[in-house]
């Protein structure tokens, strides 16, 4: 048995100390982890955009600040607008994170999510709820497949997802572009006939909110992440099925030898990261925020893969994904605001990029700087505190092991 | 039937690069995920040297300076991912899917920049770059081929030579088999881990420009090199971290690839497949394989796993 001597912890209570002292600056810390990543990242794209232009730079840093509030009220409709689907993709990456997986095959279960969505509406008619659904259960097929390969095959997640995430890609833009399964691709737009033109009710409800805001696409489908997003916070913190998930992400040799399904609980944890990744799709093709557009191919949907900075910022905690992607959304729009004359909408996503790249490895400042409070707090005798360097022996990122 | 051979050379060369590349990183014990990055940014670079210096310099200087650059780029990308992955011990998988975001927003940025300052600043947003590529493609007999090709075949068997022969690549394998052993016989783990991960960048960069240049004049850089890093995973992974498997493997995906670019013009049409199909095909190949094999791995045993000097 090889111990793997990883650092990377995605749980945010990482000191196993009795002494909640420890505990509440534990959680402290790992909010100020993340405002140092957001920190470190907006000044990397403040000095892009002084490179690409001087005069303007402060101008086009205060829009990517202001976000959605630069044009209000209709910006902060459409962060809305995309916060929700973006929630729902963050609490996908965290939930995986949770069982100590990490679900790069977001962006493919999104994929499968909008096809699900987007038949049930544009072909069955069906109401929104039902397309919801629909969503859910295609996303939740595709995120089921790299839990089986993981569990039974041994393949590594990380692979097969990614495997799939273009498999699925191909597929999807196949059945919509050929019209396997009915009707659904527009040749005048060349993208799908809209939601609302075809099937109002398969829209989800606005109750309003598009004229508050002015838009055409601000629907309760925030809400219904936020709500989804308290009710995975239930379930990982205060369920017995959420406990045996976390065991396994922590140590799955003990959580076997506990008694716990590990196989099972893989698949399971696969499959409603899936589910979560394919309501986002539905939330915002449903919301007719956009069309899919299947003859763009080759790029894989941002919104899945822009889960893994939401769930890393949030440190995986479900409200903090709710905040996370308030704020990298947030961002986005600002981006759009940029004057195209001076510089690139783009910068925004080069902004979020650097984010990750730094959350990647900032925890482990944080997981060194509460080794020494914890072991300071600490009798020498009880050497707990090197469980802030807890093993993970599922040794994530072996192609495939033997 | 030549052309299924042309795209099939093409595809192959680059498959085959960016493959070798992911072993040599792997084999050292550092997963790389942003082979996909690592090819965009070398491909910018390189394709930035064309549009720049496209009239002034005489075509073979142009191509010398422009595959250096493009490798070079490569490389010093890649030292982006073995800063966090060795130096910082973060974990390889998130900071090489940053890396990949990070290459195409950037890319993005950096051409729309300069197309925009090429127009005089009028807000001309496109994402695309023109260049001219003759000075790479040399026709003998029926068939085109391209400098690639030849840059390719020499790089393979450096590479099995260096990895097998020479007491640098025994060093560079045992970084990823178990550098505990390494260290203890005076392997400087990190720095050979770095070398790998360097290498990779090199080849990866490499791959990039291969991929982009030889095929079309004019690229845009909106859809990034079209998921061909990961492709080239699977192909390392198909190859069993071996050169010359990686080499078979890269011919075996380089048809399908081939089959959905020339589906549409040729008797294939009948056959009624679309192009998405064909493109599916290898990812669904590599996953097969991929769930018979994993009993017998050769991946590299210490792969994935930050080496820590002092841990126990």
């Amino acid at each position: 048995m090889r111990v793997n001597k990883k650092k990377v912890n995605f749980s945010s209570k990482k000191v196993d100390s009795s002494s909640k002292n420890v505990n509440f600056s534990s959680g402290l810390m790992s909010v100020l982890a993340s405002l140092i990543c957001i920190a470190v990242g907006l000044l990397v794209g403040l000095l892009i955009l002084y490179c690409i232009n001087a005069e303007q730079a402060i101008d086009g840093f205060t829009r990517i600040v202001k976000g959605g509030f630069f044009m209000m009220p209709k910006g902060l409709g459409s962060v809305l607008a995309q916060t929700a689907p973006l929630i729902m993709t963050g609490l996908s990456v965290a939930f995986a994170f949770k069982t100590g997986l990490f679900n790069i095959g977001a962006a493919g279960q999104y994929t499968l999510g909008a096809l699900g969505a987007l038949y049930f509406a544009l072909v069955l008619h069906a109401p929104w709820w039902v397309c919801l659904l629909a969503a859910m259960l295609f996303g939740a097929v595709w995120g089921a497949i790299p839990g089986l390969f993981k569990a039974y095959f041994n393949v590594n997640e990380v692979i097969t997802a990614i495997m799939f995430n273009w498999i699925g890609l191909y597929a999807v833009n196949e059945i919509i572009y050929k019209g396997v399964i009915g009707s659904m691709y527009d040749l005048k737009t060349t993208k799908t006939f809209t939601v609302r033109g075809v099937s109002p009710q398969s829209v989800i409800p606005d109750l309003g909110l598009n004229g508050i805001f002015k838009t055409k696409s601000t629907t309760i489908a925030i809400f219904i992440a936020i709500i989804i997003a308290i009710i995975m916070y239930i379930v990982i913190n205060k369920t017995t099925f959420g406990y045996e998930l976390k065991a396994c992400g922590h140590n799955k040799d003990a959580a076997k030898y506990a008694g716990i399904n590990d196989k099972k609980n893989i698949v399971l944890s696969m499959t409603i990261a899936g589910a979560l990744s394919g309501i986002g799709a539905g939330l915002y093709y449903l919301s007719g925020v956009a069309e899919w557009n299947p003859q763009v191919s080759t790029a894989l949907p941002t919104m899945g893969f822009n889960g893994i900075p939401v769930a890393l910022l949030a440190l995986s905690n479900p409200i903090g994904v709710i905040f996370a992607a308030l704020f990298v959304s947030h961002i986005t729009v600002g981006g759009g605001y940029l004057p195209t004359k001076y510089f690139q909408p783009e910068i925004a996503d080069v902004i979020i990029a650097v984010i990750i790249y730094l959350c990647a490895f900032v925890m482990l400042f944080k997981g060194f700087v509460m080794n020494l409070i914890a072991s300071k707090k600490k009798d020498a005798s009880d050497a707990n505190a090197g469980t802030v360097s807890k093993t993970d022996a599922n040794g994530k990122g072996k192609g495939a092991d033997a | 039937m030549f052309l299924l051979l042309k795209y099939t050379l093409l595809y192959a060369v680059v498959l085959m690069l960016v493959a070798l590349g992911g072993m040599f990183s792997e084999r050292s014990g550092v997963i790389n995920i942003a082979l996909e990055g690592i090819m965009v940014i070398g491909s910018l670079a390189g394709i930035l040297v064309l549009t720049i210096f496209g009239g002034t310099l005489s075509p073979a200087m142009l191509v010398v300076l422009s595959v250096l650059v493009s490798a070079l780029a490569g490389m010093i990308y890649s030292l982006l991912l073995g800063f966090s992955a060795i130096t910082l011990k973060a974990d390889q998988t998130i900071g090489g899917t940053a890396l990949n975001m990070l290459a195409t927003a950037a890319a993005m940025v950096i051409v729309k920049a300069y197309n925009n300052a090429a127009s005089g600043g009028n807000g001309a947003a496109s994402s695309k770059l023109s260049y001219a590529n003759n000075a790479f493609i040399f026709t003998a007999g029926p068939l085109t081929y391209n400098i690639f090709l030849i840059i390719g075949i020499v790089l393979l068997i450096v590479s099995y030579i260096f990895l097998y022969k020479t007491k640098y690549g025994l060093r560079l394998r045992s970084c990823g088999e178990h550098p505990q052993a390494a260290d203890s016989v005076g392997v400087n783990v990190y720095k050979w881990r770095y070398a790998g991960v360097m290498i990779s960048g090199f080849l990866g960069g490499l791959g990039g420009f291969a991929y982009i240049v030889p095929s079309v004049s004019i690229w845009n850089f909106e859809v990034g090199v079209t998921g061909f890093g990961f492709l080239a995973l699977a192909v390392m992974i198909f190859g069993q971290w071996k050169p010359f498997r990686i080499a078979g493997a890269a011919v075996f995906f380089a048809i399908f690839k081939s089959l959905a670019n020339i589906a549409d013009a040729t008797a294939l049409s009948n056959l009624h497949l679309s192009q998405n199909i064909y493109n599916m095909m290898p990812f669904i190949a590599s996953m097969i394989i991929l769930a018979l094999t994993s009993k017998n791995s050769h991946a590299p045993k210490a792969e994935g796993i930050p080496y820590d000097k002092g841990a126990r």
